[in-house]
């Protein structure tokens, strides 16, 4: 094999680095991964979603979520024109296999995915006694299973019912928004899933990210602002009888 | 020096509190994780730990890189941003060996109606049927083609 002087520098450089990554033992999840360049979030469209349930079903599939628990589920909300502030909500096994027919057809009818809202100011992560559940730096709130006593103090605490603590590991588990995936640059199981592009992982601090012009130009609402957790859950087409 | 005449219970008692601040530092040292405060009141660890899980959706692209065939129908028809994996399921292991692991053959009659069967909280654009009515018992796929569903282009192509 013939090399330059030239070849042989330009070489070097990146042998060092692969030894250096051979060294270091286990492999990195996510070498090129810096958490400090992303904050992440999502954007739901309601206007968009028919309910199908594909999302649940990812979820449950990409994350092994024990039967009968959600991380994220669909509700259906069924308004009646004269009574707005009180709708009947309904989400059969978590809207999972879709939803049968509606018993009544006046009034108003759509779907709303639910999920942790991924909040900047959690109350869930400020009660945990042992430090076991935290916002990280790119802005998603995380349970360290190994951490986790399962005290549940962190279920009471979410004012959007996005906790549980799975009956076997006794742990409190919840959307990791499939940290697993984006940090390894693919978008979470529920948004690769949507068949109608109801649901987009959305990186606030990606200025390309379309989230910015879609913010910019619609009406975007968030679950319950007046507590003020910071949620980036971001809704279109949010009805305001939706709790 | 009369005031330290009796000092020695003062140093036995320092020496306690001496020991007993050594033996909480090197109990401390010894339960509290290392990465414990790395970026928070948390363990670091548990970060990269919750980044390593196992991937189930190997991802559209992963697909399209080898069934090009199939993302040529599908960019054609309205289920151009349906991805793969919403109607034949997680695949990556499948991805990452192709040979041995096959998906499984799908149920047109289960998949369709999951997301066309009429129902009134749906948007009033999205295509709904009330599927008894509709085929009248007969599976989707005898006249629409899952990737491409137009039924003009299927007509098109058996003339």
């Amino acid at each position: 094999m013939n090399m330059t002087r030239r070849q042989l520098l330009i070489l070097l450089p990146a042998a060092a680095v692969a030894w250096k990554s051979i060294l270091a033992g286990t492999p990195e999840a996510s070498p090129n991964y810096t958490m400090t360049e992303h904050w992440w979030g999502m954007l739901v469209d309601i206007t968009k979603c028919i309910g199908c349930g594909s999302c649940v079903r990812a979820c449950q599939m990409e994350n092994q979520v024990t039967d009968g628990y959600f991380r994220t589920w669909v509700e259906r909300y069924h308004v009646s024109d004269y009574d707005i502030e009180n709708p009947k909500v309904d989400s059969p096994d978590g809207g999972k296999n879709g939803f049968p027919p509606a018993a009544v057809s006046d009034g108003k009818n759509f779907f709303v995915p639910k999920m942790c809202n991924h909040c900047a100011d959690s109350p869930c992560t400020q009660v945990c006694p042992v430090g076991a559940t935290f916002v990280s730096p790119d802005g998603v709130v995380l349970v360290d299973q190994k951490y986790c006593l399962g005290c549940r103090y962190c279920v009471q605490a979410c004012p959007y019912g996005c906790r549980f603590v799975d009956p076997k590991k006794e742990t409190a588990q919840k959307c990791t928004l499939c940290y697993h995936r984006i940090t390894k640059g693919l978008t979470t199981a529920c948004c690769e899933n949507c068949p109608t592009g109801a649901r987009q992982l959305a990186d606030l601090k990606n200025p390309n990210d379309p989230i910015h012009e879609f913010l910019r130009t619609h009406a975007v609402q968030v679950l319950k602002p007046y507590l003020a957790t910071r949620s980036k859950l971001f809704y279109n087409g949010l009805d305001g009888s939706v709790r | 020096m009369k005031a330290f005449k009796d000092a020695g219970h003062l140093f036995r008692l320092a020496s306690v509190f001496l020991v007993g601040g050594v033996l909480f530092l090197a109990l401390r040292g010894f339960l509290v994780p290392r990465s414990f405060g790395q970026y928070g009141h948390y363990r670091g660890n548990a970060i990269k730990e919750t980044a390593a899980l196992p991937i189930s959706y190997a991802g559209h692209q992963v697909c399209e890189s080898c069934h090009a065939d199939i993302l040529e129908v599908k960019s054609k028809g309205v289920h151009k941003r349906v991805a793969c994996e919403a109607c034949h399921g997680p695949l990556a292991k499948h991805a990452d060996d192709p040979a041995s692991i096959q998906p499984a053959k799908l149920d047109t009659a289960v998949l369709c109606v999951r997301c066309h069967e009429a129902n009134l909280a749906k948007p009033k654009s999205f295509p709904q049927v009330v599927s008894a009515e509709h085929s009248g018992g007969a599976p989707c796929d005898t006249c629409h083609q899952p990737h491409s569903p137009a039924i003009v282009a299927v007509a098109g192509a058996s003339q």
